[in-house]
């Protein structure tokens, strides 16, 4: 088993999710090689063979170069596997690379299972399916945080440089930060954060009320902010902030894998939700089994009580 | 300019999954059916695009058994032209390749400025639809957008990342989009628009006239995850859960007093 595991390279930094690659190879027991658009003076932590093509003139992201580029290795080192992590980067390029091999492609692979099984999520993590593919060559992303990275060591690989990934349809133009958050949730003790289960925005002043009289402050998840019913410096995710409170009250939030990479870290988690199945129970300390609307007035007098 | 929006049904995600006989999916029977919420933008997109360009037709597909078509009627419903209901009873039994190589065989020689779809679906998730459709026809590939231009040549946008960063990004038509949470605001079909909707034409194609690849995925089974998580679970009355998770704070946590 040989395994081609696609770094990540991004706004000048190799982004520590290349790491998860080797995790996940190690559990295969595969033979890697790995594949990097990045820069001679800044290799990756890893003992194997780098295929290296300079960033500067292939760019950061660049789908068509990129795959290009991938091709051209797998025909040289023939994997039985090429490996990307589930990011913007991995769910973008590895459906072209799979098209371009001919591959069987897994998306978001949580595990590896004896008899070439792959375990991925499905509806909301609410479900897992056990599937396998059925092509000589797989092209697999994995989800993020699914195979820690182990400690890096002071490696360097074996370089190889590479030309070429210039056959370009998609042109990359820079980067833009979202504006500067106003309020910086990193430094909360106490957050309470509201989610789709609120059901309507006036429902937002429940939150916010719990939130004052716990002294913390109030956030929210994605669906409440595409919503426009809270500020995007509130939302907590993946593609929001990352926060890690004494207290994290999650009010009618499922449980989004891009929701949890944000707040798993909490010291202690609370979970209000109607539904007792809901994944946020995954990572709770504390499920509350209960209609939002009803419990959060009823706690809130308690603690403003005492 | 001619626009195709690919749409998928998916069970509403609070519904409680029971797993088919055959282990492979969940059963059907019982569960409330939506549009996929990532489409949601996709059409809102197209009939935007519409709306600035004047002069466009918007062909609304969507693969599936015959309850798909009231999906199709609310995109239509929303601004789509026409309607395409790719029949198939058994579409979640494929994988994204054959489901991709279905659209796509559609789409082929159509002629299409333009193919919008939501970035993934919220029931399976492999995001690898859209771009399989784009990469078998040959079309720029743009993915996870949260917002979008098109000026008649060239598409420009910007895709979103992770951590707050969003990557500027641009290609000429024809082209392939999908779309990413909150690229703009899905409108309700109003009353008339439903009613004129009705009117709209909707064509049916057999799967098997499409189908011309074979899956490169077999599913072996579907299961719910293991409850690893050793929280503890508090049902009951609304006040005696709120006295008990007080007094559970007081002892676990600093926060309160």
């Amino acid at each position: 088993m040989k395994a081609l595991l696609v770094g990540e390279f991004r706004d000048g930094k190799i982004l520590p999710a290349t790491y998860e690659l080797l995790t996940f190879a190690a559990k295969l027991g595969a033979e890697t090689v790995m594949f990097l658009a990045g820069r001679e003076d800044m290799l990756p932590h890893y003992g194997g063979k780098l295929y290296l093509a300079d960033v500067s003139s292939v760019g950061e992201f660049n789908p068509d170069g990129h795959k290009g580029l991938i091709s051209q290795v797998v025909e040289k080192e023939k994997p039985d596997m090429v490996v990307f992590s589930h990011s913007s980067y991995g769910w973008d390029l590895a459906p072209r690379v799979g098209l371009a091999l001919g591959a069987g492609i897994l998306s978001e692979v949580v595990e590896v299972e004896a008899g070439g099984e792959f375990v991925v999520p499905a509806c909301n993590a609410k479900l897992r399916r056990r599937l396998k593919p059925k092509t000589p060559v797989t092209v697999v992303t994995l989800q993020a945080g699914a195979f820690a990275a182990a400690s890096t060591m002071e490696e360097s690989p074996v370089v190889e440089k590479m030309g070429g990934g210039s056959e370009v349809k998609v042109t990359f133009d820079g980067y833009v930060m979202a504006e500067k958050a106003e309020v910086d949730l990193g430094k909360a003790e106490v957050i309470v954060s509201a989610g789709r289960g609120i059901g309507k925005p006036e429902n937002l002043a429940l939150v916010t009320a719990l939130a004052q009289a716990l002294g913390g402050e109030f956030a929210a998840s994605r669906p409440v902010v595409d919503a426009g019913w809270a500020d995007h410096s509130r939302q907590v995710g993946t593609t929001g902030q990352s926060v890690a409170p004494k207290l994290y009250m999650a009010c009618g939030i499922s449980g989004a894998i891009q929701h949890l990479a944000g707040m798993k870290k909490s010291d202690f988690i609370v979970a209000i939700n109607t539904d007792r199945d809901a994944p946020i129970g995954e990572i709770a300390d504390v499920l509350v089994v209960a209609d939002l609307k009803q419990f959060l007035p009823v706690f809130t007098a308690k603690v403003q009580a005492g | 300019m001619k626009i195709l929006v690919c749409i998928k049904q998916v069970p509403d995600l609070e519904s409680r999954f029971k797993i088919n006989a055959q282990g492979t999916w969940f059963e059907e029977t019982d569960l409330a059916w939506r549009m996929n919420e990532y489409d949601e933008y996709a059409v809102e997109q197209a009939v935007l695009l519409k709306e600035q360009v004047g002069e466009a037709d918007i062909t609304i597909l969507s693969v599936g058994a015959d309850r798909v078509v009231e999906t199709i009627k609310k995109a239509l419903a929303m601004g789509g032209d026409r309607g395409v209901h790719v029949r198939d009873a058994h579409s979640y039994e494929k994988d994204p390749f054959e489901i991709a190589s279905i659209i796509a065989e559609y789409a082929r020689d159509k002629g299409y400025d333009l193919i919008f779809m939501g970035m993934q679906s919220q029931d399976r998730g492999s995001a690898q639809v859209g771009v399989l459709v784009g990469e078998m026809l040959g079309v720029s590939v743009l993915t996870t957008l949260v917002r979008f231009e098109c000026d008649g040549q060239r598409v420009r946008a910007e895709r979103e990342l992770e951590g707050g960063l969003r990557a500027k990004v641009s290609a000429p038509i024809p082209a392939l989009v999908t779309c990413q949470l909150g690229l703009n605001k899905p409108r309700y079909p109003t009353l008339p628009n439903i009613m004129k909707a009705k009117k709209k034409e909707i064509q049916t194609v057999e799967v098997g006239d499409l189908l011309k690849a074979n899956a490169r995925i077999e599913t072996i089974g579907m299961y719910p995850p293991v409850r690893k998580g050793g929280g503890l679970i508090l049902e009951g009355d609304v006040s005696d859960l709120a006295e008990r998770l007080l007094g559970i704070l007081k002892e676990k946590t600093t926060v309160i007093r």
